[in-house]
This record gives C-alpha cells, structure tokens and sequence, in this order.
C-alpha cells in the first residue's frame, strides 16, 4: 500500500502542498468568491422580499379602492332608486288627478248626453203618438167610413199605448 | 499500471510520483503528481465558482449549480449550528468541495490518454489526516476561545447520573478523541477501497481478454465488466456521499463546539 509504504518520503511533500492548495481554496473560494455569491443570493431573497410587500401592498390599496367604488356605486343606485320611485309616485298622483278631472268631464258630458237622449226620446215618443192618432183615424176612416176627431183617436191610441 | 510480467498491480494507482524535485529546509517537497492534482482541483474548483460569479438576479445554469452547492452547505450549518454557524460556511465549504473536487477528479477517464493516471488526492492518509486535523483543531480552538475550561463539560452530558460521574466523561473523551482519526480513515479507506475494487475489475476484464481459451473473455471480462459499470457509478455516489459526511460531520462537531451540549 503506497499510502503507507511511501508516508515517510511523501508527507512532507503532501503537507506542503494540500496546505498551500487548500489555504488558497480557503483565502481566495471561502472567503473570496463565497460571500460574493451569498451576498448575490441574500440581495435577490431580500429583492423577492420587497417586490412581494409591494405588491400586497398594492393589492390591499386596490382593495380599498374597490370597496370605495362600491360603496359609490350602491349609493348612486339608492339615489337613483329614490328619485325613480319620487318620479313614479307623483306620475301616479299626477295620472290620478288627471283621471277624475276627466272622469268628472266625462260624467257632466254624459249626464248632459243623457238628458238630451231623454228629451229626443220623449220628443219622439210624443210624435209617435200623434201620428198614431192620424194613422187610426185615417185606418177608422178607410175601416168604417166614420168620421173620427184628432182628439178622439188621440185618446183610444194614449189608452192602448199606456195599456199595451 | 501493468507490470514487467503483464500483472495488473491495483496498488499502483495509489503511487507518489515525483514529476519535479523541491527541497525547502532540508524537507523534500517535490511537486508531485499528487501536487499535481491538487492542483487540477484548485483549478476546476475556480473555473466552477469563477462560472457562478456573474451575479445576476435571474440566474443562469452555470450559477444555479454554484448557488446550489453555496447555498447547501450554508444551510447544513445553519440546520446543524444555528444562526452562529454561518461564520464556518467558508471553512466547510472549502473542506466539501475540496474533497468533492478531490474524489471526483480521481474518477475522471485520463487514462485513456496513453502515459497518463488519474490520481485520487483524498485516497491519501496524509492528505485526509492534515483535513480531519483542520476540522478537529477548529472544533478545539473555537471551543477553547467561546468557553474556555467550560467546554470540558462538554464530557460530561447532561443528565448523568452522580455514579456514572467516573465513566461516562472518560467515554465522551475518547469518542471526542477519535474524531479526528474516524474523519480521516473514512475518507481514505473509502477513496481507497473503490479504487481497489475498480481497478481489480478492471484486470478481470483485461486479463479476461488476453487469455488464451476462448470461453474466458465471455464468462470473466464481460461480467465483470457490466459490474464494473455499476461499481463506477457506485463510486461516483461515494464520492460525493463522503464529500458530505465530512462536511456534515465536521458541522456537527462545530455546533459541539459553539453550543457545547
């Protein structure tokens, strides 16, 4: 085993040199290149860090905002809820009046229309019955031969007509 | 790796080769194909972390895998240690990729480049001895300097009762003791083992090829070259699965340190 057979002639030599390597790594990697690196990794964790408060940050401003412009909103929509039932309220109350003011015209227009109905059907009715009265007398006239008085047939036709 | 009578030696690959003489002091310090490949580590391992050093917010691939391994061991402290522990991410991070480096570079295909041989840095006592050394002193002078004598009572659990006052401090100073030597044997029993196993494998599949009756090669090579497949893959897992039970290991022993018991 040269490991052994050999320490006495190599060890100095194997000293020598794995100090002078490994103080090299230790000097110029471990305490050179190494906190270099970990310094580039604690700025980036620390970098991830910030960007990631940012934008919580961020985002609870932007929730903020959004419940405001909510809250706008639903306040808007109540205002305008209320001036469109004020505005329906008083188109009804408006519709209402307008409503029986006409139906008041209407009822005038039609007891006017009524009356007037009545007075032509009475009218009529009465000329009804003096040309009732001259048609039975000229029918007596044609039927008998008998002279009959306008007042006469007048009387036997009122007779038949409020009986009949 | 072959010998003069055609042997496979599955030793050889363990072998310190001088490549170029260096005395300092009277101690030979030759460069070696051992220096050699720490070398090569020291050089993957800056090309690696030299890949992640862009420093983008939005990284690429390249500092993903960088961060990733950054950010691994950082948190193997911090689960096993605490906040405090962030102060020895450089020490275990230099410790974890050096041995990862290490292992990894032993398993890399440069044989097939005629003359030369991959060389297991961490298959070496000296080497994983002088890295268990570094752990276990940092766990001694970072106890020392935080709690002075106090950390003795780190021997003495809490919760023993007064009659096991005589046994159980001397049990947790011997298995504090043998941390060192379970740090570095581990290592390098693992490192060396799977070589072994490979390279005897792969003497199976040559020697398998070169024999003169034909049935050898399908009843020797091919077997044992499928699982040899499979022992590789096997090993590349042990590499980075020793790599973390050094750096975990070297972690808990810190918080030993920091946060006694």
């Amino acid at each position: 085993m040269p490991q052994i057979a050999q320490i006495l002639e190599t060890y100095a030599s194997q000293f020598f040199w794995l100090l002078i390597v490994f103080g090299l790594i230790y000097l110029t990697i471990g305490h050179g290149m190494l906190p270099k690196i970990e310094a580039n990794m604690d700025a980036r964790d620390r970098k991830i860090a910030d960007d990631l408060a940012a934008a919580e940050r961020a985002r609870a401003e932007a929730d903020d905002l959004g419940d405001s412009g909510e809250a706008g909103l639903a306040s808007a929509r109540a205002a305008a809820q209320a001036k469109a039932s004020d505005a329906k309220t008083k188109g009804a109350k408006d519709a209402e009046a307008r409503l029986a003011k006409a139906d008041a015209e209407v009822v005038v227009k039609l007891a006017a229309a009524e009356a007037a109905l009545s007075a032509a059907t009475a009218k009529a009715m009465a000329s009804i019955e003096t040309v009732a009265a001259e048609a039975a007398a000229d029918i007596v006239v044609k039927v008998s031969g008998a002279k009959v008085t306008p007042a006469q047939a007048a009387k036997a036709v009122k007779a038949v007509m409020t009986n009949g | 790796m072959a010998g003069e009578s055609g042997k496979i030696d599955p030793m050889h690959q363990f072998q310190i080769e001088p490549l170029a003489p260096l005395k300092i002091a009277g101690y030979d310090v030759a460069f070696t194909n051992s220096s050699l490949f720490m070398i090569l580590v020291l050089g993957a391992l800056w090309l690696f972390m030299w890949g992640g050093m862009k420093r983008e917010l939005v990284p690429g691939r390249w500092q993903m895998a960088v961060e990733g391994v950054t950010g691994f061991v950082n948190n193997m402290l911090t689960s096993s240690v605490g906040p405090e522990g962030k102060k020895y991410v450089p020490l275990v991070f230099s410790l974890f990729m050096f041995i990862l480096m290490a292992n990894f570079m032993g398993m890399m295909p440069f044989g097939i480049v005629p003359g030369v041989h991959p060389f297991t840095v961490t298959s070496h006592l000296t080497i994983t001895a002088v890295l268990a050394v570094i752990s276990f002193g940092t766990v001694l002078v970072v106890g020392f300097w935080k709690h002075g004598l106090h950390f003795f009572s780190l021997f003495v659990p809490h919760g023993t009762p007064w009659w096991l006052l005589w046994l159980i401090p001397l049990i947790e100073l011997f298995s504090f003791l043998i941390r060192p030597f379970s740090l570095a044997l581990r290592l390098f029993v693992a490192m060396t083992a799977g070589h072994v196993l490979m390279k005897v494998l792969a003497g199976f599949v040559i020697n398998g090829l070169n024999a003169e009756a034909a049935w050898v090669p399908l009843v020797v090579s091919i077997p044992s070259f499928i699982l040899m497949i499979g022992i590789t893959l096997l090993e590349l897992l042990v590499c980075a699965i020793q790599a973390y039970v050094f750096a975990l290991l070297t972690s808990l022993y810190i918080n030993d340190a920091v946060n006694l018991h």
